[in-house]
């Protein structure tokens, strides 16, 4: 995107209910170019929610979403065009299990943006090397570990070169010997630059890599700040009472 | 894998998937040993048993002479082997077509949004009805019904109303095991698909049937074994397969031992195959105790 006008993310008052369970009640956030911004709150606030409304998976029922200024909730755009610049990585991988590493990569690359192959296979490649999964590429993903797996899924979300790569709870699956490797995979892309929309329990590594974090609670967006203030002094009771708990057990 | 002890039940997983290595525990350990041997010789005595009864039964010698006569069956083996041919063949072309059929059927009854509405209550209709009504009947009404209208340039061959009808009535069924396949991939392989910027087909077409016809071999063999049977069925429709033929020759000559032949013959074709779908079916199961998707 040459010069893309405004944030990377603006989301304008969305709300969503799955059929009478309202889980979104009027969400406003803004996500800068190169920004980093995570999103904290205790399970079943929305979280993962708010990042399938953002990919287009769920549609919402009121409010907007626009990315690099373009309004992706109007009707009649076209969905596949917006998904190929949003990458998101889901907490369970969902690798395609009948392809291999190469193939789960190549995929999108080859339909979508119908590059050769060869050329598909190049970058896939490059991106592989650069996250040390280079030898696993003929690999098919029941034969990596937990960290291997959610590595090739970032790679393959990147294949696309999305403006904005939206993280669900990507270690919350591994074992705490994996998540290392994966936090050092995302700390290298905030590092490079990438726009990134993550949703997280690992207090320490929102504080280590969050411009922003943003504390959800009941649909909303109870508070927002940088994650010295957030962590440190943060103002709303809810937020200390879910920080408290988080503390207690031992995530922090 | 009481012969594998020493090792641990990892190790025992790995052997498990190694090819060609697997645990042959059941068969070198000397309990399994004798109770295979026990096995055998209560079948053997079983079935001797009941052999014995039949041959010294009082109506046996006719029974013999009409059910078991080695010339007669030597007799018309050429021309029961070259009427099978008919059913291969009928088998063949059915199954590639019916294949083909059920398959778009499957995926039309699996595609969401409004617009397919129409086209997904067609194809639920065709899988309703054709499930419901027996084979022989709509062997009977396309078979004479169809060439019956005498309409110009409708086939009259009634090998092509076999194939149609066979085609029709196995693909109500097989569109059926290729949905429980569809559906039992998860959804979330069909997001990721999506989130890559896929459309809803190229999801379908490269993540989700692939796994689905994966998981459904096994089913989809036992339907074929059921329609290798049921090409006999097209003998009423005047197809001289196999049936037909044995019944040719029952008549010319007062005697069933062409049937016998004809039942040995599907024996031989059936039996292989059914135990290749058992196979699969507990390899698949093997694998997914194995932990292995
Ligand atoms: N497809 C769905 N149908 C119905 N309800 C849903 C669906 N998806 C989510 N929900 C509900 O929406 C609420 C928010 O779920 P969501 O997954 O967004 O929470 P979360 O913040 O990501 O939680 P977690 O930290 O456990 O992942 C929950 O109450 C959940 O039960
Ligand atoms: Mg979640």
């Amino acid at each position: 995107m040459s010069g893309a006008p405004g944030p990377a993310l603006r989301i304008e008052d969305v709300h969503k209910s799955f059929g009478r369970t309202p889980v979104l009640l009027g969400i406003d956030l803004t996500v800068a170019q190169h920004e980093v911004v995570c999103l904290i709150g205790a399970s079943g606030s929305g979280k993962s929610t708010l990042l399938r409304c953002v990919n287009l998976l769920e549609p919402i029922d009121a409010g907007r979403i626009f990315v690099a200024g373009e309004e992706i909730t109007a009707p009649g755009v076209d969905v596949n065009r917006i998904r190929r610049r949003i990458g998101i990585v889901f907490q369970a991988f969902n690798l395609f299990p009948h392809m291999s590493v190469l193939d789960n990569v190549t995929l999108a690359p080859r339909k979508v943006l119908r590059l050769a192959p060869a050329e598909a296979a190049d970058r896939a490649l490059a991106l592989l090397e650069r996250f040390g999964l280079a030898d696993k590429r003929a690999e098919f993903p029941d034969r990596l570990s937990g960290g291997q797996q959610q590595r090739v899924a970032i790679v393959r979300a990147l294949a696309m070169e999305p403006e904005l790569l939206l993280l669900d709870e990507v270690t919350s699956a591994l074992d705490p010997e994996l998540v290392a490797e994966v936090l050092a995979v995302i700390r290298e892309l905030a590092r490079g630059g990438m726009t990134m929309l993550i949703a997280t329990h690992e207090m320490g590594f929102a504080r280590d890599i969050a411009n922003r974090v943003c504390f959800l609670d009941a649909g909303r967006i109870l508070e927002e700040g940088p994650p010295e203030q957030i962590f440190r002094t943060p103002r709303a009771e809810r937020t200390q009472r879910f920080l408290q708990r988080v503390m207690e057990a031992g995530r922090l | 894998m009481t012969a594998l002890g020493g090792l641990g039940p990892h190790d025992q997983e790995v052997l498990a998937r190694l090819p060609g290595r697997r645990p042959r525990s059941r068969r070198s350990s000397p309990g399994a040993l004798r109770s295979t041997a026990v096995a055998f010789a209560s079948t053997i005595a079983f079935f001797g048993f009941l052999t014995w009864i039949a041959v010294n039964s009082p109506g046996w010698p006719l029974v013999q002479r009409s059910f078991f006569n080695g010339d007669l069956l030597v007799a018309s083996l050429p021309d029961i082997a070259a009427a099978f041919w008919v059913n291969v063949q009928l088998f063949f072309v059915a199954e590639t077509l019916i294949l083909a059929l059920a398959l778009v059927i499957a995926v039309l009854r699996s595609t969401p949004g409004p617009v397919l509405f129409p086209v997904r209550l067609l194809a639920t209709a065709y899988v309703d009805v054709f499930r419901a009504l027996p084979g022989v009947l709509i062997i009977y009404i396309l078979g004479f019904g169809i060439p019956g209208l005498n309409i110009d340039g409708v086939p009259t061959d009634p090998f092509f109303y076999a194939v149609i009808a066979l085609t029709l009535i196995y693909s109500a069924y097989v569109s059926e095991v290729y949905r429980a396949g569809i559906d039992s991939v998860h959804p979330s392989q069909s997001a990721a698909a999506r989130s890559l910027g896929l459309s809803q087909w190229q999801a379908l077409r490269y993540v989700v049937l692939p796994q689905a016809v994966r998981r459904v071999i096994p089913p989809l063999l036992n339907d074929f074994i059921g329609l290798q049977k049921d090409t006999v069925l097209v003998s009423y429709i005047g197809v001289v397969e196999i049936f037909r033929q044995s019944q040719i020759t029952e008549a010319a000559h007062f005697n069933f031992t062409p049937y016998l032949a004809t039942a040995a013959v599907f024996l031989v074709m059936t039996i292989p195959l059914a135990r290749l779908t058992d196979w699969l079916v507990s390899r698949d199961r093997r694998r997914a105790a194995a932990g292995a998707r």
